[in-house]
């Protein structure tokens, strides 16, 4: 892990390189966080991976977080990994809900990081975040015809009906 | 939709089903059948972007003998390990191209965790991955220790590590039986499971269950070992390595065996990392990457022990460093059984832990502590953290969200299964459909990881 200087490093230098990418930080638990702009993950996931004396090359985790009610809304972390020095830093980017029926977008680093291909899928099939240019955005573990974003905050737990026999002629879209 | 070339039939003779005329895709996308062949959909799974799979007997004019057959393996399978189906695309034996589709075991634990409070919510993640049950309980428990910031006592790490490394040989003896059986070692099968009872009856002796045991708690470990357990492992551990040796005998200069796995399913280091994975799978390819080592948690810093790695990354050296894997874990069993220090197994925080049994006949607060645990579950201040473990097949991660109340208000579980799958179509691509057998079964998948 950077140490709470060293993020602020790393702040300050990714900020000159791309202006307001970084948002906010913070260090706690002996873990460090970036809190970033999400149009820009590319850049910074990029500056994170290229930088000589960064070199955070492997992404070890993508997944999304609802953090209901705060604002901005929605949350993806990038957990990464530099091997050689066994550093971790996490990033997040803050995403808010666009609301109605609207989607939040943000670009997509699956290209550049195929690791990330599967765990931005994951990351649409539950919270319903677009990945921009993703080349396979399907739900991958909820049926493909399933309606609604399960693991946000406001998705009821238990709100899909326990089908029996004796119930299924009740539930719609169910028995036709 | 996934669609079907009819040709000269190159491969399986599919051409004059009954259902045919049910099967038919109406929604084509507006491309006719490439020479008025029959184009059938096998299955209502949408398939999208420039893959082979979707090209099939769609826009180019094949010659007959470049002739794409696009098939199913699985659900429901014996070789794809749980209820994995592979949509394979074939050119004669040749696999094409490869899609891994998922989800037919998603119970939405990370769902049900967040109404569960934190005690309550171990039983669910140990379910995930039903064969490293041990690993998944020590990712939820450690993140929640980090956000707690509350130290484990030292008999708690040893007691952790001791029944994590079992559980790791429990892990590795269902794949080596399985992955044996796969391809035509019978009799593996029963070795290993004969062994894999073993274990079975000592996490029955220490914890009171052979799976799912529930027995790491935040804050250290549910009850001490019991007499005679010390024994039982003792026996166990001086008898195991002679096991291991009968296994290789049975496989290593096994000419079948051989010829299956070397030189089969090598991706290159690099593209490993790049696709994130981690465990036996990236070790086997030469990198020595291994968390108990270079990231010590728990007591294994206090380990003498090695990393395994391989040459190539073929199918032989992820059969080699697992094997090797197991004598390690041997060996880390045998130095925490004696270096297992005195004193108690769970910490001493009354906010956290329960109080003991026998105070509450006689101390009001431990009752009223006892009382405010079992109902309500105790309060994490509000805050997020990471916490990566090395399971059988790799980096297992939790993330936890706490938002100051009783119940975690996200968790993630970064399951290595999930994520190695990815380099499944890499390992397959160019070989036979045999081989891709063989390479699913080196890849070791847990499909309760991958689905949660």
């Amino acid at each position: 892990m950077p140490d709470a200087t060293g993020l602020e490093l790393i702040r300050a230098e990714l900020n000159d390189a791309h202006p307001d990418a970084v948002i906010d930080t913070y260090h706690r638990h002996g873990q460090a966080c970036l809190i970033v702009d999400a149009e820009q993950i590319r850049e910074i996931l990029g500056w994170l991976r290229d930088t000589p004396g960064q070199e955070y090359t492997f992404l070890a985790s993508v997944h999304g977080v609802d953090y209901l009610p705060a604002e901005p809304r929605f949350g993806v972390h990038y957990e990464l990994l530099n091997m050689a020095r066994v550093e971790r830093v996490r990033v997040r980017a803050e995403l808010s809900d666009p609301g109605e029926d609207a989607l939040p977008e943000m670009p997509t680093v699956s290209d550049e990081w195929p690791t990330a291909d599967h765990q931005e899928r994951e990351v649409y099939d539950f919270f319903g975040i677009v990945f921009r240019d993703h080349p396979d955005l399907r739900r991958i573990l909820m049926p493909e015809d399933y309606v609604g974003w399960p693991q946000r905050r406001d998705f009821p737990i238990g709100g899909e009906p326990v089908i029996f026999t004796n119930t299924e002629r009740d539930v719609p879209g169910w028995y036709a | 939709m996934v669609r079907v070339s009819e040709g000269n039939g190159a491969g399986a003779g599919n051409g004059s089903h009954p259902d045919e005329e049910g099967l038919r895709d109406d929604n084509m996308r507006g491309s006719a059948p490439a020479h008025g062949r029959d184009v059938v959909a096998r299955s209502s799974a949408e398939v999208v972007g420039t893959s082979l799979i979707e090209r099939t007997g769609v826009e180019e004019a094949l010659e007959p003998e470049q002739e794409l057959m696009t098939i199913n393996l699985g659900p429901h399978h014996p070789a794809t390990h749980g209820v994995l189906r592979l949509l394979v695309s074939l050119q004669g034996e040749t696999v094409i191209d490869l899609k891994p589709i998922m989800g037919y075991v998603h119970t939405g634990i990370e769902k049900s965790c967040e109404d569960q409070s934190y005690w309550k919510a171990i039983p669910f993640v140990e379910r995930m991955d039903y064969l490293s049950y041990f690993f998944n309980m020590q990712a939820f428990c450690g993140c929640v220790e980090t956000l707690l910031e509350l130290e484990i006592p030292p008999r708690a790490k040893y007691l952790r590590v001791i029944h994590m490394e079992l559980n790791r040989l429990h892990s590795h003896l269902v794949w080596l039986g399985t992955s044996a059986l796969d391809l035509g070692a019978m009799s593996m099968f029963f070795y290993c499971f004969r062994d894999r009872d073993r274990i079975l009856d000592m996490f029955e002796m220490s914890t009171g269950q052979r799976m799912h045991t529930r027995y790491f708690q935040v804050g250290g470990v549910f009850e001490d070992i019991p007499v005679g357990f010390e024994k039982k492992l003792r026996a166990f551990t001086a008898e195991f390595p002679s096991r291991v040796d009968q296994f290789e005998a049975l496989l290593t200069n096994n000419e079948i065996f051989l010829q299956r796995t070397k030189g089969i399913g090598i991706v290159p280091r690099e593209r490993l990392k790049a696709l994130g994975v981690t465990g036996p799978l990236l070790r086997a390819a030469g990198e020595p990457w291994d968390l108990r080592k270079v990231d010590p948690y728990l007591a294994y810093a206090d380990f003498d022990f090695d990393i395994p790695i391989g040459t190539v990354g073929d199918g032989w050296d992820r059969f080699r460093c697992r094997i090797q894997e197991m004598r390690e874990s041997v060996r880390i069993i045998d130095q925490a059984l004696a270096g297992l220090p005195e004193g108690p197994v769970i910490a001493d925080d009354r906010k956290i832990v329960l109080p003991p049994r026998h105070e509450l006949g006689t101390s009001m607060e431990a009752l009223i502590h006892h009382f405010k645990l079992v109902t309500e579950g105790f309060r994490v201040p509000p805050g997020e953290a990471y916490y990566p473990i090395e399971s059988p097949r790799g980096e297992l991660g939790c993330f936890v969200l706490a938002d100051g109340s009783a119940k975690p208000a996200r968790v993630h579980f970064r399951d290595p299964s999930f994520v190695n799958l990815q380099c499944l179509r890499d390992m397959c691509l160019g070989g036979y459909i045999a081989d891709m057998i063989q390479n699913l079964a080196m890849l070791d998948p847990v499909l309760g990881g991958i689905d949660r």
